[in-house]
């Protein structure tokens, strides 16, 4: 993938229409989850530079696709069984973002050749698709598993979201929703004229926790014994003070 | 205010998981029971991982269970020796019943088989309890004083030992079997075993009830608290700050529970907690039979 990216890359100036390239800007260069995370707006704008002036037909296009850390899951589909409805069939998925967005300046089919969203993997049928998982032969499983994320809004596409002025100055935000998968999200840029890739710029934005929830994930993973005392020496001190409080009262 | 859970991942409302503890401390110290039968399907509506939720409400259930425990002890409501065998019998059942748990694993289809077996259970007890508090609340009211049976095969076994507190003279036998059933069951639907324990221990052992609510705490505490530990060991799925926001509406809750539970009548105080296990047995059974709006979910990996 990457390979194929830096390729085309190479490839591009002799083939772009233009020499237009992308400038980027980024209103966080990282995600902090706290104890009050509920959330999180990612800001991303940038330019396109150019040394000649833009060709005059206005078919420019910038997409913009933020990928979360890859998490293996199961989907499974109930059926019902005498008169019960229990999990039968299942897919395993071994690459699938936890987390994807994808943001276009205009309607998807305008900005983005078919051909073009096959090489780079833009949207997410061709993300889950280029890992060639068997899951996914059936449609079923995609489109359920598509759904699901939408409906927690761990799945965004947003068709016109990236505004774009004077075909030089671009910006969209991205809503990362408080359910978040820790680890870098991947952010890619793709400018388009006619549907063609003509510049792309690939950056991460780490997403991590931090202070006392760092703390204690951490804790719960290196030291799970001690962990779990200090989840018991708490409930038994908040039970006796408790009792004890409401003994004082009383009094 | 939301806040968010650093092991569950997610963020939710600090009141709203206030008020589930609350609500579930005020049913502990009523009835004796622990609450894990409510606390973990409540999770899951909040969107709490269905792992973390389990791991997690037996955590608070040893905090709800110490507290309304303090308040039973006080009124002397606790019987230390049977407890104690109660307790042998669970950690022995409960050692057999990780190992069913782990060969229902193997074979799949774990999640319907502890589904089913709420929904029995929960039928059964509810639907036994619930007839005889109906009618033990009717032969009061006529004026009858309601007799504990005295004698049945329960009191023809050999061991036998006097527990002084609940004003039984009986073999240690069914003590040990009463608490190991219990304990396989624990560990093979995650929870205390509270709402099994509590009917077996008027029923089968023929205690009073007023002793039956402080010594089912006693048994619980330890029950709950090993659970704690073997999930976060085994599957780091107890969140504390979770834990720690129902524990405070837990504690509280099971201070006003254990008043309430005072002022009630015996019966109906058990037609109340029939009530409830019946209720939360009908919503199992409906999610069961009715078609799911959502056919597919998403797992961890197999």
């Amino acid at each position: 993938m990457i390979r194929l990216v830096t390729f085309l890359l190479m490839l591009l100036p002799s083939l772009a229409l233009a020499q237009e390239k992308l400038v980027l800007g980024l209103s966080q260069d990282e995600v902090s989850i706290t104890a009050t995370f509920t959330g999180s707006e990612l800001l991303i704008f940038g330019a396109i530079s150019r040394e000649t002036p833009p060709p005059q037909n206005s078919d420019l296009g910038v997409i913009i696709a933020v990928a979360g850390p890859n998490v293996p899951v199961t989907i499974r589909r109930k059926e019902r069984v005498a008169g019960i409805w229990i999990n039968t069939d299942s897919a395993n998925i071994d690459i699938a973002p936890s987390f994807y967005a994808v943001a276009t300046s205009g309607p998807l089919n305008e900005v983005l050749r078919p051909l073009e969203d096959l090489q780079h993997a833009i949207t997410w049928d061709r993300v889950v698709r280029s890992a060639g998982q068997d899951a996914f032969s059936t449609t079923e499983f995609s489109e359920a598993f598509a759904r699901i994320k939408e409906s927690s809004n761990l799945f965004q596409m947003l068709e016109g979201a990236v505004a774009l002025e004077d075909d030089t100055l671009f910006h969209t935000a991205i809503t990362l929703p408080s359910n978040l998968t820790e680890g870098p999200y991947r952010t890619r840029i793709f400018l388009t004229r006619g549907g063609q890739v003509i510049d792309t710029l690939d950056t991460n934005i780490p997403v991590f926790k931090v202070g006392m929830e760092r703390w204690l994930y951490n804790l719960s993973r290196e030291q799970s014994a001690l962990y779990g005392l200090l989840a018991l020496l708490i409930a038994i001190i908040a039970g006796w003070t408790a009792s004890a409080a409401f003994n004082a009262m009383r009094r | 205010m939301q806040i968010y859970l650093p092991i569950a991942e997610i963020s939710v409302n600090i009141y709203l998981l206030l008020g589930i503890g609350g609500l579930v401390g005020v049913l502990s110290g009523m009835f004796g029971v622990g609450g894990g039968f409510l606390i973990t399907p409540l999770l899951f509506f909040v969107g709490i991982p269905p792992a973390v939720a389990v791991a997690t409400s037996a955590n608070q259930i040893v905090a709800s269970s110490v507290s309304a425990l303090m308040a039973h002890i006080k009124r002397k409501g606790v019987d230390w020796w049977m407890g104690t065998v109660l307790l042998i019998g669970g950690l022995i059942g409960s050692a057999i019943g990780v190992q069913v748990f782990n060969l229902l694993k193997e074979l799949g289809q774990v999640d319907l088989l502890v589904n089913l077996c709420y929904v029995v259970f929960l039928g059964v007890v509810g639907g036994l309890m619930m007839v005889e508090s109906l009618r033990a609340l009717r032969r009061s009211k006529n004026a009858q004083p309601a007799k504990r049976k005295r004698h049945n095969w329960v009191h023809n076994l050999p061991f036998k030992v006097k527990f002084r507190v609940s004003g039984l003279y009986i073999s240690v036998i069914p003590p040990l079997l009463v608490g190991m059933s219990v304990g396989v069951l624990a560990a093979i639907m995650g929870v205390g075993g509270g709402f099994i324990m509590v009917p077996a221990m008027i029923y089968v052992l023929g205690m009073p009830t007023k002793v039956v609510i402080g010594t089912s705490l006693f048994q619980i505490i330890f029950v709950a608290a090993f659970t704690t530990m073997m999930h976060a060991i085994t599957n780091q799925t107890v969140d504390i700050v979770l834990a720690l926001l129902l524990l405070i509406g837990g504690v509280i809750g099971a201070q006003f529970g254990t008043r309430i539970g005072m002022k009630l009548k015996a019966e109906q105080l058990r037609i109340l907690l029939a009530g409830l296990v019946l209720l939360v047995c009908l919503k199992l059974a409906f999610d069961l039979l009715i078609e799911p709006s959502e056919l597919f979910s998403i797992g961890d990996a197999l």
